[in-house]
């Protein structure tokens, strides 16, 4: 593991033969632990109400969108659309609402979701392990939660009310869900919220923590990069590309094992590159809008951000395989969590 | 009466307690552990330990290891 | 640039280098070799007194000041390790023990089940347990919540001076485990030792290569100062890989190109 200031050196240093040796050292490990394989999965907005006021999140409490909450035959539709897709990976996400989205609201939808789906992950709001055990045991397999900037001072500037006010909560979900018996979970930094060296290195130091006290979990982590979302920008610092392919191969040589996530934020000629890379995970055909696959016509839909990659699961499945990368929807048949 | 001390059988003319087994049979008089019968008999408990027929005991000590 | 001290049950300790006592020609080497080698912790063991000859007590040659880690050497079994340690702790000398379970005569591997078993044992009677294994990451978890107060991952077979030859396996102690990791067996010359500590490792813990070396007096001292440049080593960072790029199949050559991405 690099200490901090070896980190800072090289994310610092933009000379063209260090991206690039960086890159064919990442490259090579990738394909070392992963082959070609890139794994599919589709999100699945469920709600966008939120109670936290976070100012650079299109969702947020303060934010005047209309508020939707998908019902169990109105997200059924939706999931059989991803479904028909081919995807058999569905993440279902939904605004911070311990109110609109309570546990028993997402149990219903893993329920549900199971049906149409091996893999279940839920990207909502960071709960307690009871409840984690209780949708473990509805059929999620994974949660992602990223902790967004791990500067508390940052943290404390950008999340203004509500629970993700709370900083060493969200920090300690992972270790919650892990306990809960959760197989598979996600962790990110917002990239351009803060300072990029800390938050890139608090968030391998994050990953060891978990790696230490429980190695049985599968962990991967994203790197969103902020994105306008119908307003104006509000990182801090510019992420450029390459930095941001800097940090994911970096990530690839020190977590050889670790899924990286990229998401249709980056656009699809960065993708394809980063698939080259490191990257082991896109998600597909997405949607970033409560009831957008379905239910709303575009001109209505209030998307979560801004989609740059709009490319449907068959061009990508397509995309990959014409480059011989082996698109896979799946690891597994289902599979039934018992505690 | 006869007892065993490490693994050698040896005969007791009198009654006689550990302390004295120790000062009799041991040359060295520090870092004497004692087991009496699979239980270990701390120093202090030695003069009041009177050993029967039969009895297995065993002295050790430290010596060099790895 | 200073070390922090290595802590073990809460005692601190500027020396890194234990010694074991075995095998040494006599009692002079012995002490001369703790005290050219710095040692602050050093191995002994337990044996039936010889009641036909007067043999020296070897605590006699040891510093009052070096803590004395008792070996359960002999024992097959946890139960057998279980009643050493309480002997030794009999002595008054302290409750230090080293848990080596072997049933094994041929190559003396420790039995790792058997160990974690000794140390829940111990460690609940308050012993302080450093228990000799086979690098092995489930073990060493088992150990840890044990109770252990170290982990002590074989470098090579006991005796055999062979160096370091499980080291990617140590390695991952070192980075999985929370515990100090202190290399035990195998470390045949100081280059192993330093090896071992530039590694990250906390500790090693040398016998034979010492005892039967022909000057054990000065090899001791050249272990000391092994294991105080690996350590330095290990603390100074030692220098980054670098990552060489092959000019051929460029990955990266896009984000040079005019045509933003994004």
């Amino acid at each position: 593991m690099m200490t901090f200031q070896q980190i800072k050196n090289i994310l610092n240093d933009k000379s063209p033969q260090s991206v690039e040796g960086l890159a064919q050292e990442a490259a090579r490990t990738t394909r070392q632990h992963f082959g070609r394989a890139i794994g599919l999965y589709g999100p699945l907005y469920l709600s966008n109400f939120c109670s936290s006021h976070c100012t650079y999140c299109g969702f947020h409490s303060h934010n005047q969108i209309q508020r939707m909450k998908l019902e169990p035959e109105q997200y059924r539709k939706e999931m059989q659309f991803i479904h028909a897709q081919g995807i058999c990976n569905i993440l279902m996400l939904t605004g911070e609402s311990y109110k609109h989205t309570p546990v028993t609201y997402l149990k219903e939808a893993a329920v549900i979701a199971s049906e149409y789906f091996q893999g279940v992950s839920l990207e909502v709001h960071p709960m307690q392990t009871s409840e984690y055990k209780e949708l473990f045991t509805a059929g999620v397999d994974g949660i992602t939660v990223y902790q967004e900037t791990y500067d508390r001072t940052r943290y404390a500037e950008v999340h203004l009310s509500g629970y993700k006010k709370d900083y060493d909560f969200r920090y300690g979900t992972p270790h919650r869900a892990a306990e809960a018996g959760m197989r598979q979970i996600s962790l990110g930094v917002l990239l351009g919220l803060s300072d990029t060296a800390n938050d890139v290195y608090a968030l391998y130091q994050h990953v060891r923590e978990l790696e230490k006290s429980f190695p049985g979990v599968e962990y991967s982590v994203s790197f969103p990069r902020l994105r306008t979302v119908k307003t104006e920008a509000l990182a801090i610092c510019d992420v450029d590309d390459i930095q941001f392919v800097k940090i994911i191969a970096l990530t690839r040589i020190l977590f050889p094992r670790v899924g990286i996530n990229l998401s249709t934020r980056e656009s699809p000629q960065l993708r394809d590159h980063l698939l080259e890379i490191a990257i082991t995970r896109i998600s597909a055909g997405s949607n970033t809008s409560v009831g957008g696959y379905t239910l709303l016509e575009e001109k209505d839909q209030d998307p979560q951000f801004d989609i740059k990659d709009e490319r449907t699961v068959e061009e990508i499945v397509q995309l990959l395989k014409s480059k011989n990368f082996d698109p896979v929807f799946t690891d597994w048949r289902h599979i039934e969590n018992t505690l | 009466m006869n007892i065993i001390i490490n693994g050698k059988s040896q005969a007791l003319t009198t009654a006689q307690n550990l302390s004295d087994i120790v000062s009799t049979f041991c040359k060295q008089s520090r870092h004497v552990i004692s087991e009496l019968n699979g239980a270990i008999i701390p120093p202090e408990q030695w003069s009041q330990t009177l050993l029967q027929d039969g009895d297995v005991l065993e002295l050790v000590t430290f010596v060099g290891g790895g | 640039m200073t070390d922090t001290p290595l802590v073990i049950a809460g005692k601190s300790f500027t020396s890194r280098f234990f010694l074991g006592t075995g095998k040494f020609k006599n009692k002079k080497d012995l002490s001369d070799s703790i005290a050219a080698g710095g040692s602050q912790i050093v191995t002994v063991a337990l044996r039936r007194i010889d009641l036909d000859h007067h043999e020296e007590n070897i605590l006699e040659h040891i510093p009052p000041h070096v803590t004395l880690l008792t070996n359960t050497s002999g024992a097959r079994t946890a139960q057998e390790a279980v009643r050493i340690a309480r002997l030794a702790r009999a002595s008054g000398c302290g409750d230090w023990v080293k848990i080596e379970v072997i049933n094994d005569s041929k190559y003396l591997l420790p039995d790792n089940q058997e160990t974690i078993k000794a140390t829940e044992i111990l460690a609940a009677e308050g012993f302080v347990v450093l228990p000799y294994i086979s690098p092995d990451l489930y073990a060493a978890r088992a150990l840890v919540k044990a109770g252990a107060a170290t982990v002590m991952p074989l470098g090579s077979f006991i005796g055999s001076n062979q160096g370091i030859k499980t080291k990617e396996f140590i390695q991952v102690l070192i980075n999985e485990i929370e515990l100090p990791i202190v290399v035990d067996a195998g470390i045949g010359a100081p280059s192993d030792a330093a090896q071992a500590m530039e590694m990250g490792a906390d500790a090693v813990l040398v016998n034979t290569a010492v005892a039967t070396a022909q000057n054990p007096v000065v090899l001791a001292r050249a272990f000391a100062l092994a294991v105080e440049a690996g350590r330095l080593a290990y603390l100074s960072g030692l220098p980054l890989e670098r990552f060489i790029a092959n000019a051929s199949s460029p990955l990266t050559g896009f984000l040079y190109d005019d045509i933003p991405t994004n």
